[in-house]
């Protein structure tokens, strides 16, 4: 079969993150290389958090993805080096994120409005939340609670 | 010692730092004071044993005798842990718990800062990830420092006592020795002495803000980094750590 380069990457962002299903690791900029060699496909991989146990998830539904396109010899490079920031989070994930009821990072620190009801007046409840990239903060104006995606 | 010897050691010092401390942080789980703090402790354990992961996988590379990450965390006793015994020191309450999280993570960040340019480029790799962990982790352990040193009489009392208790301990992470000359010598680490005046002045800085007194004195333990003598907890700490291990040898997932 053929596949292009091209064709990877859009097979890759139909791979959902597994905390955060509304963006795809694609989105989350966590995958940084595809190399096609023949028929041989590695995909560089970036971790966010070096605890974060959705790691070797992501490394695992990226695999079957491709093995389900067809792609028998795949080959997950895991790299650490540049560090993964958030300025690699995609435009698109970026408003999934909000339209989802998650904050996205903002340079500030801090989120810019509640992403329920708009407001932008917002209070931190603790650097850290329901999972490593995510701070917990509250709406004072509709007082939900809501998860900031921590900007790194 | 060869240079190969002295990398080994230095690189088990990181990840025996962050693997003792992340548990005993994350002995905290389900215990904590409040829902936000159990997450916030839950969150710092993880992103150490992740950095433990790094380090300690390093080591093993480094020592190229097939030894991985889960074999020098699992497969050692006490005397080959290479941890500073700040960070074995048992939670007590949580303040103490707070205090010696704070005293470790300002000194853990301004070691990073410097690891983020070593000549050495897995180092570099790694610290400049960690670093962006660990600037959380200072933040959140330096306010949870003041707001209890500058909290009410009983909270102040608590964390005057955590002080006092851990001070002795901190003046090890500071020392220099053959393994510190070595990776200073070629670039890879600063000696542990050159941080000492940052880390006092951000340390001076947070306890006034707390209202704490720091203890006047210079005394300091010694062992732990060298593996020469560790404090009693750790032996205990690692029955728990290791206890899957050590009951069923070889166990796999």
């Amino acid at each position: 079969m053929t596949v292009s380069v091209d064709q990877i990457w859009g097979w890759l962002d139909e791979v959902p993150d597994p905390e955060i299903p509304v963006i795809s690791v694609v989105d989350l900029g966590i995958v940084r290389e595809v190399v096609l060699e023949g028929e041989t496909v590695t995909v560089a991989v970036t971790p966010t958090y070096s605890g974060c146990p959705a790691t070797s998830v992501i490394s695992m539904d990226i695999e079957t993805a491709l093995r389900d396109r067809g792609i028998k010899d795949v080959k997950i490079e895991t790299r650490i080096a540049p560090a993964w920031t958030t300025d690699w989070l995609s435009e698109k994930g970026r408003s999934r994120l909000e339209d989802y009821g998650i904050a996205p990072p903002q340079p500030a620190g801090g989120p810019e409005k509640c992403p329920h009801c708009g407001s932008r007046n917002v209070t931190r409840v603790s650097q850290f939340g329901s999972t490593p990239c995510k701070a917990h903060w509250r709406c004072t104006d509709c007082l939900e609670p809501f998860d900031y995606f921590k900007c790194i | 010692m060869t240079s190969d010897m002295a990398f080994f050691e230095f690189l088990c010092r990181m990840g025996d730092n962050t693997l003792v401390l992340g548990h005993r942080v994350s002995e905290w789980c389900g215990h904590a004071p409040v829902l936000e703090e159990d997450i916030a402790l839950a969150n710092t354990a993880l992103d150490l044993i992740g950095q433990t992961q790094m380090w300690l996988g390093l080591a093993g590379e480094v020592e190229g005798e097939g030894r991985s990450a889960d074999d020098l965390a699992m497969l050692r006793d006490a005397w080959d842990f290479r941890n500073v015994l700040l960070a074995e020191q048992p939670n007590g309450d949580f303040g103490q718990t707070m205090m010696r999280q704070y005293l470790f993570d300002q000194a853990h960040v301004l070691l990073l800062e410097k690891l983020a340019q070593s000549s050495d480029e897995r180092v570099a790799g790694i610290a400049a990830k960690a670093v962006k962990e660990v600037t959380y982790h200072v933040e959140r352990s330096r306010d949870t420092v003041i707001g209890l040193g500058d909290g009410t009489s009983e909270s102040h009392r608590r964390m005057q006592a955590a002080l006092d208790l851990l001070w002795p301990y901190v003046g090890e992470m500071f020392t220099d020795d053959e393994v510190s000359g070595i990776m200073a010598a070629e670039g890879i680490a600063p000696e542990p002495s050159s941080l000492r005046a940052g880390w006092d002045a951000a340390v001076q800085q947070t306890m006034s803000e707390a209202t704490l007194v720091i203890p006047d004195s210079g005394f300091a333990h010694a062992g732990g980094k060298t593996g020469f003598r560790h404090s009693e907890h750790l032996g205990h700490m690692l029955t728990q750590m290791q206890w899957l291990q050590r009951a069923y040898p070889g166990a796999r997932w």
